[in-house]
């Protein structure tokens, strides 16, 4: 009898251990005792591992009680911004078909700030399982009204109780979807006890199987018990719920044509690899990038000064400058609210590799144009490294050992070249010229995207050209 | 070999979810307190039945496991 016994166990489909958990506990979910999510959860992975969907599932993870959930499924994750997870959902679907989204979604993230998401993807028709948890409360940030919550109900912001006058009635998500024309399938369900748990289990498996048909948009709203919120102790939860949940939110299919539906394909909308390499401009031979020394295999660099100086528009032309030698490039803005004045730097990343992060600690490159920024970054410069700063604003030298410093007469450089403001694509040539990596095509090329004009053009192909000089003989001059 | 319900102390929580939904009334409260602090459940495995209610019922993925025993009958799991 042993080889026909069957054991009922957490699914495959969820991780063996919660390795993605803070702290000692990798074995118990985040969730209060008695809460609906770890139920919900488990249903979810059931059906996932029945049906054999969990490689190639991506599950969103929302903002609210859930917003672990990645901690604890076995399948693609994304957690996304609050009310966001249909949009997001809709990107992956749409340029990853053969995926199947579920988008876990809360009362406060899918029928208040997300509102207007969970419509649309649901009227769009796009193929994804939406899971919407409802316990007609906010959970995580204390028992606030949801749109969910019930008339009478006191919540942290209704002490005297929910009045429709004032706030409105309980918002029946899953009969407004049902009366849109694109959904497949549109349930509500409950996990208040055994009989609804089992009946929750049917929905779940059936919503997911209608997308794994590719059948298209689907929506089961699971009411769920929150104790914690409701201030009852878990054993309440069942009568909670039928005495004040289920005589408003009624039970049931509000929508089934998963037969009738023949299933949504849609033309391919994203980009091969060849057209974006060629709306990138890297798809001819000559930009393939052939270092003339080992520098650039991964290069931070900083920018930094004052609102105005044209900042981040270098950052902007070194990072195209490397995409259009075909490195992996990333561009990092980072300013204060003014426009003009404050402080302003960007972070850009060079690198013959994937960019793993586009934060840059120790910049290999400080390029700083006034005396603030310099004297901010100046000490997380990585050893080794250069320096090149603006020595027509700051007039005292820094000092600092291990690194190279380059005082750049920037300012008097640009106005040679025809203006003051061209100071920053000095700076550009300077580094091309110290580095002497790049080709000068490329350098062209970016000149002309970023000045289309062409007295700009010239006037900024003079201050390249000019600091170009300048950092070439200053490399080989030392 | 008769069906029986697996509890792991330490992955319990102590909300009695499942010890209200056991058809058999095999389920309690220990009395003891596990690292987390719960009073944890208990399992006395008179009369299971394997059907899996506690299972499905209780919200941790890893405090319980029904070993079902196909010779008592019933599906186990509740399909």
């Amino acid at each position: 009898m042993t080889l026909m016994e069957k054991i009922i166990k957490k699914p495959s489909t969820m991780y063996a251990q919660f390795e993605r958990k803070p702290g000692a506990d990798k074995e118990n979910t985040h969730y209060c005792p008695g809460c609906g999510h770890g139920i919900i959860h488990k249903i979810i992975a059931e059906a996932m591992e029945e049906l054999g969907i969990a490689d190639r599932t991506v599950l969103i993870s929302p903002v609210g009680c859930s917003v672990f959930a990645y901690y604890y499924f076995d399948c693609g994750n994304i957690q996304v911004a609050h009310g966001r997870a249909p949009a997001v959902a809709t990107g992956v679907t749409r340029s990853n078909a053969d995926n199947l989204l579920i988008s876990y979604q809360g009362d406060g993230d899918l029928a208040a700030i997300g509102t207007a998401e969970i419509i649309h993807a649901a009227n769009r028709g796009e193929k994804m399982t939406v899971f919407f948890v409802n316990n007609s409360i906010y959970g995580m940030t204390g028992g606030q009204m949801a749109p969910t919550t019930l008339i009478g109900q006191k919540t942290a912001t209704t002490p005297f109780g929910r009045n429709a006058l004032n706030e409105g009635n309980p918002m029946k998500i899953a009969e407004m979807i049902s009366i849109l024309d694109s959904p497949v399938y549109v349930a509500r369900t409950s996990v208040h006890d055994i009989r609804h748990i089992m009946q929750t289990r049917k929905a779940v498996k059936k919503a997911l199987q209608a997308q794994r048909d590719g059948k298209g948009f689907a929506l089961v709203e699971i009411l769920a018990p929150c104790p914690s919120g409701w201030k009852i102790s878990p054993q309440q939860n069942a009568e909670w719920v039928e005495k004040n949940v289920l005589p408003v939110f009624a039970l049931g299919e509000f929508k089934d044509e998963i037969a009738q539906r023949d299933g949504v394909s849609r033309a391919r909308t994203t980009a091969t690899q060849a057209e974006l390499l060629a709306v990138l401009g890297l798809d001819s031979e000559e930009h393939v990038f052939s270092p003339r020394n080992e520098v650039f295999s991964r290069m931070g660099i900083l920018s930094a000064g004052f609102g105005g100086q044209g900042i981040m528009m270098l950052g902007q032309m070194l990072s195209l400058l490397g995409m259009r030698h075909g490195l992996s490039v990333t561009w990092l803005p980072s300013y204060g609210p003014e426009m003009r004045g404050g402080t302003a730097n960007c972070s850009v990343v060079l690198s013959r590799d994937p960019i793993g992060s586009p934060v840059v600690e120790s910049p290999e490159l400080l390029i700083a144009m006034n005396g603030p920024s310099l004297e901010k970054f100046l000490p997380r410069v990585a050893p080794g490294g250069l320096l090149l700063y603006n020595a027509s604003i700051i007039e005292q030298a820094p000092v600092r050992e291990g690194i190279t410093i380059v005082g750049v007469p920037a300012a008097e450089m640009a106005r040679e070249a025809g203006s003051e403001r061209a100071a920053n694509v000095v700076m550009l040539g300077v580094v091309a010229g110290w580095y002497d990596s790049f080709g000068p095509e490329a350098m062209q090329s970016v000149l002309a995207d970023f000045f289309p004009k062409k007295d700009l053009l010239a006037l900024n192909t003079r201050a390249l050209d000019a600091g170009m000089a300048w950092g070439k003989k200053m490399r080989t001059g030392q | 070999m008769a069906s029986y319900v697996r509890i792991e102390p330490e992955n319990c929580k102590g909300c009695g979810l499942c010890i209200a939904v056991c058809p058999t009334r095999q389920l309690s409260f220990s009395g003891k307190f596990n690292s987390h602090s719960y009073n944890h459940v208990q399992a006395s495995n008179d009369n299971c039945k394997g059907c899996g209610f506690c299972y499905y019922t209780c919200p941790e993925p890893g405090a319980i496991e029904v070993y079902h025993d196909p010779a008592q009958g019933g599906q186990g799991g509740a399909q």
